[in-house]
């Protein structure tokens, strides 16, 4: 297991070196074979780690934590990694240029390995480097498109992602500090370490770093009311790159604070950090909520679907049932399939129809055979319908709220979900059910997606219905990579089906080792089930 | 561990004077980036701020034994004193917005807030994080408590400092600052730190700092100038 752990840390790496040099070809394949290896390597760690943890040179640690939130970078890793070799190629006027696809391969293996190492860290400094790395990378990613909007976009992240985890780093030595009075004045600040002298760590001092990891890692999960960067960046980013930071990316950072909850939990008790996580989990599920109504840019209003999600998976862990924690790592995997499938399918709309504007998006199931209904299964998931795996999260999470006496705020956790649905699922069937316009048909496809065509905008009359077949005979998608029925790319649809599938296996019988592995992460973050 | 607690009870107040009065030297040089109008002056300044806490980790290692101080001293100096500076001054000078076109040099105008009104704020922010964190309790064997308040005081006014300036270089400027204000915290509370630790979190910066630069780059091709009032164009 020692090696699986070496190779899923020095894989991505060494083919981000690799695309640094090698031809674009080449690298974009490289690229594809990592993601999926990566992804078979994740899967070989989650029997082992259902039953036990896998400690590696004091530095590197996997315990069944961790190895869901690996499993769920991994899954995207593969998926994105293949996505992107469609999106690379016709996006940017027949084939994107060399300098931005070098950039952007380089840039994303480094994200994704940078994303893998966090949660294999044993220890809450090397933890927190990690999230930084990854802050950096995808900070530079979401500049790569070459518009204003993605250098704004850029800034506000780096700029208010660093400021939080500014503070991370501060609960970070505050959490080194309450570690001195037990351990010495020098030691690792492994969290291993610190849980098992948890019981005799000072209160102040635990719950100031508690709180201090919330806000700040909070910043990067993208909690209200500490989330302003993450709907600018999720929408300006290149779809792949979206996509990895609404899945992965965001999952990330809850695991940091997972793990301070672990600590906090067993130095005070759990009623504090339940306490915390509630209130954060509550504002960022409510404001999601009601901003999804209204977006008017597609990638927006996923984003805003990554709130509230992430908004679930807070006030999951407050309920603290054993329960509603299994749907918390369930809701985990389910959403970054879930969320990863949604953004890949956008990408294709925008992709087709030229622009990120719902207003101007209209026919989808039409036009695309394909990518369309599959779009639309990814937004049902996202509103946690059946069969599809968020529900089965969402409905632990919620028994596990009542079984907890929280009948309250499950109730709301109900509501809230309810409305964001109704948000996400009237945009999304206007943009894939209404006919689409014949004006629509004419937009050049390869502009780049981040400006908008002004001709798409309201001059398409939603009654009229023009068949959809001459969409693909236009001058334009010519140049668009082999048409496969109307879909720009097959590369870019294998991957969301393959997302849809997943979801479907959480939804209707997770696999027993999954299963175990999720029993096994709860009583590790809720030891004696309290 | 009691042992160091009773030395320094029992100590001479040079020490905890001396730590003192280099933690309100920190605080002071956080002060003075409202006041600097040159993006020039704001990196010396944050030069001098790194060199503060770079004696103060001298001064703790030689009072406390604690040899892995001297490295870290010797390293944050190197970095943050050093190549961080002339890294800024570099990106600076190849934009024009020192030596160059005079329009960049003066940032006077970028404040949110006018000076005075900005160093009110941070007045009262630094008081309440001064006060809160004395009212923690949180006692350190290694500097007197009073360093900790004042550091996080440092942090809370580099936050107010990114708040009310509106271009890039002072914004990323307050984001360094923030870090010097949470190293010192790291001196008064976590001096034993493991120095691999540390500097993972130095070249962590360092990473940082040319991702930051990179970006001021981006923006200053696209906006032609350091402001951040175009950034408005995301909303909602």
């Amino acid at each position: 297991m020692h090696a699986v752990m070496i190779l899923i840390l020095a894989l991505p790496l060494a083919t981000a070196v690799i695309c640094l040099r090698a031809p674009l070809a080449a690298a974009r394949t490289l690229t594809a074979l990592t993601g999926v290896a990566s992804f078979g390597l994740v899967l070989a760690l989650v029997p082992t780690t259902a039953h036990g943890d896998i400690a590696y040179l004091r530095l590197l640690r996997v315990d069944a934590v961790s190895a869901v939130f690996l499993l769920a970078t991994g899954f995207l890793y593969g998926a994105i990694a293949v996505y992107s070799i469609g999106y690379l190629s016709g996006g940017h006027g027949g084939g994107a240029p060399t300098r931005y696809s070098r950039r952007f391969w380089v840039g994303l293996n480094l994200f994704a390995w940078a994303m893998l190492v966090a949660p294999m860290m044993s220890n809450l400094a090397l933890l927190w480097v990690a999230v930084e790395i990854t802050t950096v990378v995808s900070a530079l990613l979401v500049a790569i498109e070459d518009s204003d909007g993605a250098a704004e976009a850029a800034w506000k992240y780096v700029l208010l992602a660093s400021a939080g985890l500014g503070l991370a780093l501060l609960a970070t030595i505050f959490a080194y500090y309450a570690g001195t009075h037990v351990l010495g004045q020098s030691y690792d600040l492994g969290f291993t370490q610190l849980l098992a002298v948890a019981g005799r760590l000072p209160h102040a001092v635990v719950e100031l770093a508690f709180v201090l990891a919330v806000l700040g890692y909070g910043t990067k999960m993208g909690l209200v009311p500490v989330h302003t960067w993450l709907p600018d960046a999720h929408s300006e980013a290149p779809t792949p790159v979206s996509a990895l930071l609404s899945g992965s990316l965001l999952a990330i950072s809850f695991y940091a604070i997972l793990r301070y909850y672990q600590v906090a939990a067993a130095a005070l008790g759990s009623t504090f950090p339940r306490n915390v996580l509630l209130a954060f989990g509550i504002a960022s599920l409510l404001l999601a909520a009601l901003y999804l109504f209204g977006q008017r840019d597609i990638k927006r209003l996923l984003a805003y679907s990554s709130v509230e999600h992430m908004g679930i998976l807070a006030i999951g862990v407050s309920f603290g049932a054993p329960a509603a924690l299994a749907g918390v790592f369930l809701h985990v995997l389910a959403h970054a399939a879930a969320k990863g499938s949604a953004f890949m399918g956008a990408g294709v709309l925008v992709r087709k129809l030229g622009t990120k504007r719902i207003a101007s998006i209209r026919g989808g199931l039409d036009l695309l055979p394909w990518s369309g209904p599959l779009f639309l299964a990814a937004i049902f998931a996202l509103g946690a319908m059946p069969p599809f795996g968020l529900f089965r999260s969402e409905f632990e999470i919620v028994a596990g709220g009542l079984r907890s006496g929280r009948y309250a705020a499950a109730a709301f956790l109900i509501i809230a979900v309810t409305v964001a649905f109704f948000g996400l699922a009237a945009s999304a069937s206007r943009m894939l059910m209404l006919p689409s316009p014949s004006a629509a048909q004419t937009v050049p496809v390869p502009e780049p997606e981040s400006e908008p065509v002004p001709v798409a905008a309201g001059a398409a009359p939603p009654e009229r219905n023009a068949p959809p077949a001459p969409a693909a005979a236009g001058p334009t998608a010519e140049r668009v990579v082999r048409v496969v029925r109307g879909e720009p790319s097959a590369w870019m649809v294998a991957p969301v089906a393959a997302g849809m599938l997943a979801l479907l296996l959480l939804g209707l019988h997770p696999p027993a080792d999954l299963t175990d592995l999720f029993t096994r992460a709860v009583a590790l973050l809720n030891p004696g089930a309290r | 561990m009691s042992v160091i607690l009773a030395a320094t009870v029992a100590a001479p107040s040079a020490l905890s004077g001396g730590a003192n009065v280099i933690a309100v030297g920190v605080l002071l040089a956080e002060f003075g980036m409202f006041r600097q109008a040159l993006l020039r002056d704001q990196v010396r300044l944050y030069a001098a701020q790194s060199s503060l806490i770079s004696a103060l980790a001298i001064v703790v290692a030689a009072t406390r034994h604690l040899p892995d101080l001297y490295v870290l001293a010797f390293l944050s100096f190197a970095l943050k004193a050093v190549i961080v500076p002339v890294v800024l001054r570099r990106l600076l000078r190849g934009i024009g917005a020192i030596g160059g076109d005079p329009r960049w040099s003066d940032i006077a105008g970028s404040h949110a807030l006018s000076v005075a009104n900005a160093v009110l704020v941070a007045i009262a922010v630094a008081a309440f994080g001064f006060f809160t964190v004395a009212a923690l309790g949180i006692r350190s064997p290694v500097l007197p408590a009073t360093a900790l308040s004042v550091s996080v005081a440092v942090i809370l006014v580099a936050f107010v400092l990114m708040i009310v300036r509106r271009d890039v270089v002072s914004q990323a400027i307050g984001f360094l600052s923030l870090e010097n204000g949470v190293s010192l915290t790291a001196l008064v509370v976590a001096a034993g730190l493991p120095l691999i630790l540390e500097m993972a979190f130095l070249f962590d910066l360092l990473v940082a700092v040319v991702v930051f630069g990179l970006l001021i780059r981006v923006h200053h091709g696209r906006a032609e100038s350091m402001s951040t009032a175009d950034l408005t164009s995301l909303r909602g």
